[in-house]
């Protein structure tokens, strides 16, 4: 949260220290941000779930999830789709260039729930962005006793749209602490790469449904594409996870981030301050607008 | 509590001595409408307008505001680097301000200074504003009383409260700010008879029985309906069909939003002139499709009906439910006056506040 004496608009000034290109399409580059004045780091303080806005001189500012653990020190990640005027600007910018970032901002998955139960994690394409921040955060060895069992579906179209693939090696090595269990829609022929591990064909919903059984003592945190979140919600309900257990990110416009602007609202509730994470319980008490 | 009395000449002249010590905002005739407009020698202020078409809600929220500067210069060693754009915010008083307007920076506050953020340009700006009200039973047609405003003599939002007795003025002042400006303006103690007619005056708007004509100069304005408002579950509201029908005269032009003294919605935007950029901040209305419309295409309040059920929603539940202040309205009908399509708040507020009723009429 930003200290409530500061400048909420005022952004932290930030240096590019490397840029990514995630996917083979090119549309999604991760950028690794470093904070000009070092001590902006630990004003920063965020939990996995949370957003900053990312600020572009001249051009704009835009709400991007944090990838990047809190467990990941001196730096933040922030994977990008190029799509509008910012976006677009960001992925033609270089390492050296400067930026500025705003918050942490917004709520977080529900991390004191979490504890000491089995967690589920659903992605699906760019908006994996906040779970990888949530996987590393769990499995880092500091933190991996507090949690029980770990489980996660991840997809992609395909192989080459994958974001993070030094990770997903990792997550899907033995002693990695998650059952990481990772989809493609289609196997292209002309994959790039071939992964070393198991690897899915199909939509998340039928991994989910093959893999994801026990509702017991278990909170699912959940962020994907529309049509992946319609087809998921349903497979786990069957699976007997109540509303209360299944939390979602959601996305809005936004220009404030800070609840002052208006825009992103589902009916009372303001995405950037009340959210971005909601329980399914708290959805079902709100005007259905998205 | 410091009361005041000036002859109706030695208002002005009053007024004019704040001039020292604040920027003075007064109401102007602007052709056929009035507006406020600063004090200075090329203008004369109007006590006896009615209304101005424009609130002065952006004396203290403007329409259009540098937030932040920055330069792109790389050779610039703070290059891309935004910081504060450095600006005063000298003390200035708004005189003649309707208690509707003033109370509409209460409506506001809430969204600007909050428990856990806090505007800066809002709360400096507030805080340097004095706001010297008008106190008379001059209500139009348009106009209906709210939890927020609570008729032409509500001196809740006001600094100094002041009313017009047709042979003179008597201010009181409400509050340390009140007490300043006061003792700034000089005036004479008031008469007895004076503090006599303010206290009848008073009674009579808040008596609206009273039998018309020979007691009431003015038919008191009426309440917006929204007694039943707060105990309406949020989601059968939404999705009641009489949207449709509300909305179906649209034209999106946004003026209800742009008129609104309780509006706060704003966009950010950055602009730059050779290598010196602004970060921009401009009022901005739910009722433009591009105000929700995401970088993808998608857009959640794409159709008009989608819009126009927001607004009246946000006024007349969300708020009400959020804060618990009454509803984000203090009832002064410009949005009912300027609708080039006769939307009618009052009439939208009867069917939400109403909604229902006709259902279990039905069942029984």
């Amino acid at each position: 949260m930003i200290a409530r004496d500061r400048n909420p608009y005022l952004p932290y000034p930030v240096r590019i220290e490397e840029i990514i290109t995630e996917t083979g399409d090119h549309s999604l580059k991760t950028f690794k941000l470093v904070f000009l004045d070092p001590a902006d780091e630990a004003r920063f303080a965020f939990l996995p779930g949370q957003f900053a806005e990312i600020s572009v001189a001249g051009k704009g500012e835009i709400p991007i999830g944090i990838a990047s653990s809190p467990t990941e020190k001196g730096y933040l990640l922030f994977t990008v789709q190029k799509m509008g005027v910012v976006t677009s600007h960001l992925h033609s910018m270089r390492p050296g260039d400067r930026l500025g970032l705003r918050g942490p901002l917004g709520n977080w998955y529900p991390w004191e729930r979490m504890e000491g139960r089995n967690v589920v994690i659903i992605g699906g394409g760019c908006a994996f962005s906040t779970l990888r921040s949530s996987i590393v955060y769990m499995t880092d060895p500091s933190r991996r006793p507090k949690f029980k069992r770990l489980t996660a579906v991840y997809g992609a179209r395909c192989l080459s749209l994958l974001l993070y693939s030094d990770r997903l090696d990792e997550w899907k090595g033995e002693k990695s602490g998650i059952d990481m269990h990772v989809t493609v829609d289609a196997m292209q022929e002309s994959e790039p790469r071939t992964p070393r591990w198991q690897c899915h064909v199909g939509f998340v919903p039928a991994v989910v449904k093959e893999k994801i059984k026990d509702p017991t003592d278990a909170i699912v945190i959940l962020c994907g594409p529309p049509a992946m979140l319609k087809f998921t919600l349903p497979v786990l309900k069957e699976a007997g996870f109540a509303d209360g257990q299944i939390y979602l990110s959601l996305e809005n416009r936004m220009k404030c981030g800070i609840g002052m602007c208006g825009r992103c609202n589902v009916g009372g509730k303001l995405v950037c301050k009340d959210g971005p994470v909601f329980s399914l319980a708290e959805l079902g008490e709100l005007p259905r607008e998205t | 509590m410091r009361t005041r009395y000036y002859e109706r000449d030695a208002f002005p002249p009053a007024v004019a001595e704040l001039r020292r010590a604040y920027r003075v905002f007064v109401p102007v005739r602007r052709g056929d409408f009035h507006a406020f407009a600063e004090w200075d020698d090329s203008v004369r202020p109007d006590f006896d307008y009615r209304k101005t078409r424009v609130p002065p809600k952006g004396l203290v929220f403007p329409q259009s505001e540098r937030l932040l500067v920055f330069s792109t210069d790389e050779r610039d060693p703070e290059h891309d680097i935004l910081r504060e754009a450095p600006k005063d915010f000298p003390p200035q008083a708004v005189v003649g301000i309707r208690p509707y307007d003033a109370m509409a920076f209460r409506v506001l506050e809430v969204n600007f200074d909050t428990p856990e953020v806090r505007d800066p340009w809002w709360l400096r700006r507030r805080e340097a504003t004095t706001l010297i009200g008008l106190a008379r039973a001059d209500e139009d047609a348009t106009m209906f009383r709210t939890e927020n405003y609570a008729g032409p003599f509500d001196e809740r939002g006001l600094d100094v409260i002041v009313y017009d007795l047709g042979r003179g003025y008597l201010a009181k002042a409400l509050g340390e700010k009140g007490e300043a400006a006061l003792a700034a303006m000089g005036g004479d103690e008031p008469a007895a008879d004076a503090l006599r007619e303010v206290e009848e005056r008073i009674a009579r708007a808040a008596t609206p029985e009273l039998p018309a004509g020979r007691l009431r100069a003015q038919p008191a304005a009426p309440e917006l309906p929204t007694g039943r408002l707060r105990a309406q579950p949020v989601v059968p509201l939404f999705e009641a069909e009489f949207w449709d029908e509300v909305a179906a005269p649209c034209l999106n032009c946004g003026v209800c939003t742009f008129l609104c003294p309780t509006c706060w919605c704003f966009d950010i935007q950055d602009e730059v002139r050779k290598q010196e950029g602004d970060r921009i901040r401009n009022w901005d209305s739910c009722m433009f499709p591009l105000y929700t419309l995401h970088a993808s295409g998608h857009n959640p309040r794409g159709k008009k009906t989608q819009r126009v059920r927001n607004r009246f929603m946000h006024k007349l539940k969300y708020y009400l439910d959020k804060y618990d202040r009454g509803v984000m309205c203090v009832g002064c009908g410009r949005c009912v006056e300027a609708c080039p399509v006769n939307i009618d708040i009052r009439e939208v507020a009867a069917r939400l506040n109403g909604f229902g009723e006709q259902v279990e009429r039905h069942d029984r």
